[in-house]
């Protein structure tokens, strides 16, 4: 058997993967790592400074804010046009912003407020108020909670003694938790519903501006956005919506005073079909208008006016308004028309100057500027350094100015200005733009990686790796070298690209040279599989990724294909006449009728079958009820299994609860070790078979015990809370210790198998030839029901070639020496890892999922036996040619059950819905470093995963093992009747076997890659859709990270296989007896 | 092949028939139910289409003779014969109840829908069997493999079957969007692909048969 040759193929294919992954991510996921430090007033800005403190100085010029966010309205919403006579409706809606600029010019302004990608409303939430661009990933925010820990201006605004009165989007409510002196939140998630939060806000905006108690008021009005989503903006509704704002907007400048400042903005725009998201102009370019009721402005022409104000600007402009200090990451700079040119009238504390304004900003900016890059590298270092010099260039400028006591020129104005623009610029080239090129390449290497993966499957080993390899790396370094000759640094994911793309492409075309070489035509249809119903399932699944609905309802989905799939199989062999005995006996005329076809043998089968695909769909229903629930799925009540035990208040609920995980675990272990029994792998003393009978048990006592613990009330032990506390800690430990063991114990020696010799040797002549059965039982009974009499033919033929006639001269025909659990050497070691794993994933989940692991359990082994039902009924009819290759329909059924089980463990593709108290089992104080926490909740998460994938290769044993039912009996390669081998078929032919593993594990890494590159794809399209953030992007991440992780647990369950298979070989020529060479 | 032709004459004025007899159960409940929609009371139009479907495939079988020969014409063969039918349209009633519930369909919030969507399907599909084959589940275990067609009215029985079936699938697809039309109401959508699959079916079979005739060959009863 090949072993080197198809782990090398399959760790090429999955890194093939990874770069697609990598590169895709590269492009599409912009990450930005968040500092976690606030200002404050003491802030002094740079250090060498004593000029005094920097915020919160003097008199600020306004003392309250009234900010009114209208959702996503666009510029072109606000802007009024009189000589348009045919408005369409929304256009023109907004008249009272016309009418006050025209009548008091040097109170208002009205300007394009440019929102940065990605622009939803809580990216843009998050911007307007921390000055800073969101991107979809702010490491360092917890996943757990979207609240906004940067710092921004609802929090110093809280510092400074400012009561902050909020209505409107309840998104505010979970970025900001407890940080408003008063809230009024509505619900935001219908989309279809245009008016509860407006009316809601309506019913308080005035009373509260008329009252005294608030000092800034935030409402954020959700109508129009939701009018676009629905309607979209060139619709009448949209009309009604917009003059309702501009009656609001009268409203509140009726009830303005003096100290106040009047803001409305939208925080983004949207598209012609209302939809907002992406970059384009049409969705970034929202609106704002400033007013207050004393002027503020210049007249009208004395400055120059930006064309356009980018979206965190507003946040350095607010807080020296305001006089509070700018948040910590802001990069926007003030909007200078609201400051004075100089600071003129002396006598009232003057207010600050354009200069000193941008001054204080530029000192921020580049304080954040510095902190950022000691923690980041996004920037690049040359960039870094340009910058530096740039501010300390103007900052010497301006402190020379300063000393003379002259005011700043307008030329240092505007440098301070290029300063903050170019700050700007480069975190915005860094942080907020999309990359199509290197999506573009992700999809392509993942999309060849699939074709690559079809290829193998198909053409099963397709000769050496070293050429395509050798070739890619070349290209990696040339690109890398290109890189730095002509841009002075290279791009890692470039060069991993360029090699991921052209070792594929030799590979294909090579493949596709062997393809049309073998035969003269149809080299296309030899490397693509026949659409059948497994892979018309499997499209559909793909399709469903591209839809938000199916996302989200993706539990129900892949347990409705499931099912569908499952019930498929039966109907299949119906048609094709498989399932039943042939009817009539003067029937077999067409294929040569084989001896051993009874009809109660076929109907054995088939009733077998139907069991398998019951047990299947009754699992499939019960699993539905482990299900969790995503926010969008409105009226959606969480499994009661999903919370731990010790939240339940009813204690005999408790205890019931209690009793069906302790049993549940107790069928798990008896399920395993009553398999490993039957087929006689628990009699030797190999470490491996300690680990079956005594390590298995003892981890369940320990789970049992620890789940006893850990949901015992607190208040009701007291006296033992220090035992309690350190049985939380032990027990988990020790059952992972255990587990280690186990799991080392089978990779150190995995032969479960126990030799007796069954006659005393002969004194006469030499040694007897060893014959070999691979015994499944213990009992006499059992030995005559299931020993096999295992002849291990080409060892034998050895021997007797060696020994002549007196092998054959010997009367007794049973064999000389019983191997017990021969017949499942390989499945057995596969199988007790597999159950070891499992109960170390089950000890990180909620103790009610036991009964979901049990139905995992269950569902595997009906599958299982699915495939090796139809397979024999395949056999025993004459059709099945007896290759070992796996067909699509069981890889395309495991892969489902992955993604059904991973919801069916309260799992969910959202960030919310991690389990994240997995972390902190058998660490119940926490952890000093995140390397420890991260892996248990990615093992957690992907449990089923995990399982579905370390498991792959018993679907290749499966069939095999169960020809001892009878399945093969007369049809085996043999001259004895009785010849059932079992695995030891696949020794028999060691090519076959390394090329159907190949096969199999190339498929299955096809169905899971076909789905990546599906929501990958699905992702890259509808990058500007409302429900990206929230459902496709999460969606791309946990199916990316789950293909991850299956494909090295795939690796994992193949390399145990080949581990196996040293043993073996080692093991047989052990038994050779040492004369006989 | 005449007599194949000749049957092909019969298969499609039938079909035609029974087609014509969904049509009118859909228009009938007018005249009958308050506020008649097939949306909007979609279970009359469901047991208004059941019922007629029933009656006139009866109806039609029985008329054309295709009903499997009996042997013994004595009274309580017949009776006996009778209830079976009966216990077997009954109990394919529950199968398909319970693999709708299987499917995902909820057992305890809408079991009436459920089960009326299963009784449609059994009219569609092990009614015509029961009345081709009669109640004998091993022939028609036999009818629906790939040579176990032994007239075109098999053939038929298999085209029919398969179009209700995948269209039920097909109609569970439109449920979880989030379009918000009232025929994605359980079971609407999947008893309305049901019976355009029915429909398809009966259209496609004769056709079908037609075309393929040459193929077609059975062996004789
Ligand atoms: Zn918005
Ligand atoms: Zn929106």
């Amino acid at each position: 058997m090949k072993r080197l040759p198809v782990l090398a193929m399959l760790l090429w294919v999955c890194a093939v993967f990874y770069v697609g992954i990598f590169l895709f991510f590269g492009g599409f996921l912009l990450v930005r790592l968040e500092v976690n430090r606030s200002s404050s007033c003491d802030d002094l800005l740079t250090p060498r400074d004593e000029g005094g403190r920097d915020f919160c100085r003097g008199e600020p010029r306004f003392r309250r804010a009234v900010v009114l966010i209208i959702d996503a309205l666009k510029i072109d919403f606000a802007r009024f046009d009189a000589r348009n006579l045919a408005p369409k409706p929304y256009e023109n809606k907004l008249p009272v912003l016309e009418e006050v600029m025209s009548s008091q010019p040097t109170h208002s302004r009205l300007y394009p407020f440019r929102a940065d990608p990605p622009t939803t409303t809580m990216q843009r939430i998050k911007g307007f108020t921390t000055g800073s661009l969101p991107t979809f990933i702010d490491v360092g925010n917890n996943f757990a909670s979207s609240a906004i820990l940067e710092d921004n201006l609802v929090h110093q605004l809280g510092r400074a003694g400012k009561r902050v009165v909020f209505m409107g989007d309840d998104t505010w409510e979970s970025l900001f938790p407890k940080k408003f002196h008063r809230s009024l939140p509505f619900p935001s998630f219908n989309v279809k519903d245009l008016h509860t939060v407006d009316n809601g806000i309506l019913q308080h905006l005035y009373p509260t501006m008329e009252g005294s108690d608030w000092d800034v008021l935030i409402a954020h009005f959700l109508g129009v956005d939701h009018c676009g989503h629905r309607f979209g903006p060139d619709h009448p509704a949209m009309a009604d919506k917009l003059t309702q704002m501009d009656e609001v907007i009268r409203s509140v400048i009726g009830r303005l005073e003096n100290d106040t400042l009047l803001v409305v903005m939208g925080d983004h725009g949207m598209t012609d079909s209302g939809d907002h998201g992406g970059e384009s102009l049409k969705e970034t370019d929202a609106a704002l208008f400033l007013y207050s009721s004393a002027p503020v402005f210049p007249a009208p022409g004395a400055q120059a006016e930006p064309e356009v104000v980018p979206q965190t600007d507003l946040v350095p402009t607010l807080a020296l308004l305001l006089g509070i200090p700018i948040p910590y990451s802001n990069i926007g700079q003030v909007l200078l028309p609201l400051f004075p040119q100089h600071t003129g009238s002396p006598g009232a504390p003057p207010p600050l100057s354009q200069a000193e304004a941008l001054w204080i900003n530029s000192k921020q900016v580049s304080r954040f500027l510095e902190t950022y890059t000691q923690i980041s590298k996004d920037i690049p270092a040359e960039m870094q350094s340009v910058l530096r010099e740039d501010f300390s260039r103007i900052s010497s400028e301006f402190r020379s100015s300063a000393q003379r006591g002259l005011p700043a020129s307008p030329e240092l104005v505007s440098s301070l200005q290029g300063y903050l623009s170019a700050v700007r610029e480069t975190c915005r080239s860094s942080w907020a733009r999309f990359h199509p090129l290197k999506m573009a390449a992700g999809l392509a290497v993942l999309a060849g990686a699939c074709a690559l993966c079809l290829a193998v499957s198909e053409l099963g080993d397709a000769g050496s790796l070293r050429g395509p390899l050798a070739t890619g790396a070349g290209l990696a370094v040339g690109v890398g070298v290109a890189q730095l000759v002509a841009g002075g640094y290279s791009d890692v994911s470039w060069c991993l690209g360029a090699f991921a793309l052209s070792s594929q492409a030799l590979f294909l075309r090579r493949a596709w040279l062997t393809a049309r070489g073998g035969q003269s035509k149809g080299g296309l249809r030899e490397l693509l599989p026949q659409l059948s119903a497994p892979l018309l399932v499997l499209l559909v699944r793909c399709a469903a990724l591209m839809s938000d609905s199916y996302v989200i309802a993706e539990g129900r989905v892949a347990t409705f294909l499931l099912c569908s799939l499952g019930l498929y199989v039966p109907l299949r062999l119906n048609w094709d006449g498989l399932l039943l005995p042939p009817a009539d006996p003067q029937k077999p005329l067409g294929l040569q009728p084989s001896p051993s076809l009874s009809p109660a043998v076929v109907r054995r089968e088939s009733l077998a079958l139907l069991a398998c695909v019951a047990v299947l769909a009754g699992s499939l229903y019960l699993s539905l009820s482990f299900h969790g629930c995503r926010e969008e799925q409105g009226s959606c009540q969480p499994s009661a299994f999903l919370s731990p035990l010790s939240r339940l208040q009813d204690s005999r609920l408790r205890n019931l609860h209690y009793l069906l995980s302790v049993a549940s675990l107790a069928a798990w272990t008896y399920a395993l070790r009553r398999w490993l029994r039957h087929y006689g792998n628990l009699n030797c003393q190999a470490p491996a078979v300690a680990a079956a009978r005594w390590l298995l048990p003892s981890v369940s006592v320990c789970l049992a015990l620890h789940w006893a613990v850990s949901s015992t009330p607190e208040e009701s032990f007291r006296s033992l809370a220090q035992l309690i506390g350190l049985a939380v800690e032990t027990l988990p430990r020790a059952a992972f210790a255990l587990l280690g063991l186990g799991v080392g114990l089978v990779w150190l020696d995995p032969l479960m198998v126990f030799l007796k010799p069954r006659q005393p040797a002969q004194p006469r002549g030499p040694p007897l030839p060893p014959r070999y059965r691979a015994s499944t039982g213990i009992s006499p009974q059992a030995e005559l029901h299931h020993l096999i009499p295992q002849l291990y033919q080409r060892m034998r033929r050895s021997l007797e070639d060696d020994d002549g006639p007196e092998g054959g001269a010997e009367g007794d025909t049973r064999p000389a020496v019983e191997a017990y659990g021969l017949g499942t050497v390989y499945s057995a070691p596969l199988l007790l890892q597999w159950g070891l794993l499992g109960l170390g994933l089950l000890l990180l989940h909620p103790e009610g999922l036991a009964l979901s692991f049990l139905l995992l359990l269950l569902e595997a082994g009906a599958l299982l036996h699915l495939h090796a039902s139809s397979t024999s009924l395949g056999l025993l009819q004459g059709t099945h040619t007896g290759e070992f290759a796996v067909p699509w329909t069981p890889l395309v059924l495991w892969a489902l059950a992955a993604t059904q089980f991973f919801h069916a463990t309260g799992h969910l593709p959202t960030f919310t819905s991690i389990q994240w108290g997995a972390a902190f089992v058998g660490f119940p104080k926490g952890h000093t470093g995140t390397l420890l926490p991260a892996t248990l909740v990615t093992l957690n998460t992907f449990s089923s995963h995990i399982l579905f994938a370390v498991g792959c290769p018993l679907l290749l044993f499966w069939p095999l093992l169960c020809e001892a039912r009878g399945g093969r009996r007369g049809r085996g390669s043999g001259e004895e009747g009785e010849d059932v081998v079992m695995e030891m078929r696949l020794r028999e032919r060691p090519e076959q076997f390394s090329s159907t593993l190949l096969q199999l594990a190339a498929r299955y890494l096809f169905i899971h890659g076909a789905q990546v590159l599906a929501s990958a794809v699905a992702a890259a399209i509808l990058r500007r859709h409302l429900m990206v953030w929230s459902v496709f992007a999460p969606k791309l991440m946990f199916e990316a990270s789950g293909f991850v992780v299956s494909s090295a647990f795939l690796c994992l369950g193949l390399a145990l296989v080949m581990r196996v298979d040293v043993a073996v070989s080692r093991w047989f020529k052990r038994l050779l007896p040492e004369q006989s060479r | 092949m005449r007599d194949v032709e000749i049957n092909i004459k019969g298969m499609v004025s039938a079909h035609t028939i029974i087609a014509f007899s969904i049509f009118i159960a859909t228009l009938m409940p007018h005249f009958f139910v308050e506020n008649y929609s097939v949306y909007g009371t979609h279970l009359a139009w469901l047991y208004s289409v059941s019922g007629s479907v029933a009656v006139v495939n009866i109806t039609i079988f029985w008329l054309l003779g295709i009903s499997p020969p009996t042997k013994k014409h004595t009274l309580s063969y017949k009776v006996s014969r009778l209830v079976k039918s009966c216990l077997h349209f009954v109990a394919s009633c529950l199968f398909f109840h319970l693999v709708l519930v299987l499917y995902g369909a909820t057992l305890l919030e809408a079991p009436l829908e459920t089960f009326s969507l299963a009784v449609l399907l059994s009219c569609f599909t092990t009614l015509r069997c029961l009345c081709a084959l009669g109640p004998n589940v091993q022939a028609w275990i036999r009818v629906f493999s790939r040579d176990g067609a032994m007239s075109i009215w098999d053939t038929c029985l298999q085209i029919t079957t398969a179009g209700t079936l995948i269209g039920t699938w097909l109609g569970a697809f439109p449920i979880p969007l989030d379009w918000d039309r009232p025929w994605q109401a359980w079971p609407i959508s999947c008893s309305l692909g049901a019976t355009f699959g029915f429909l398809m079916g009966l259209l496609v079979a004769p056709g079908w048969i037609y075309w393929h005739r040459k193929q077609l060959t059975y062996k004789c009863k």
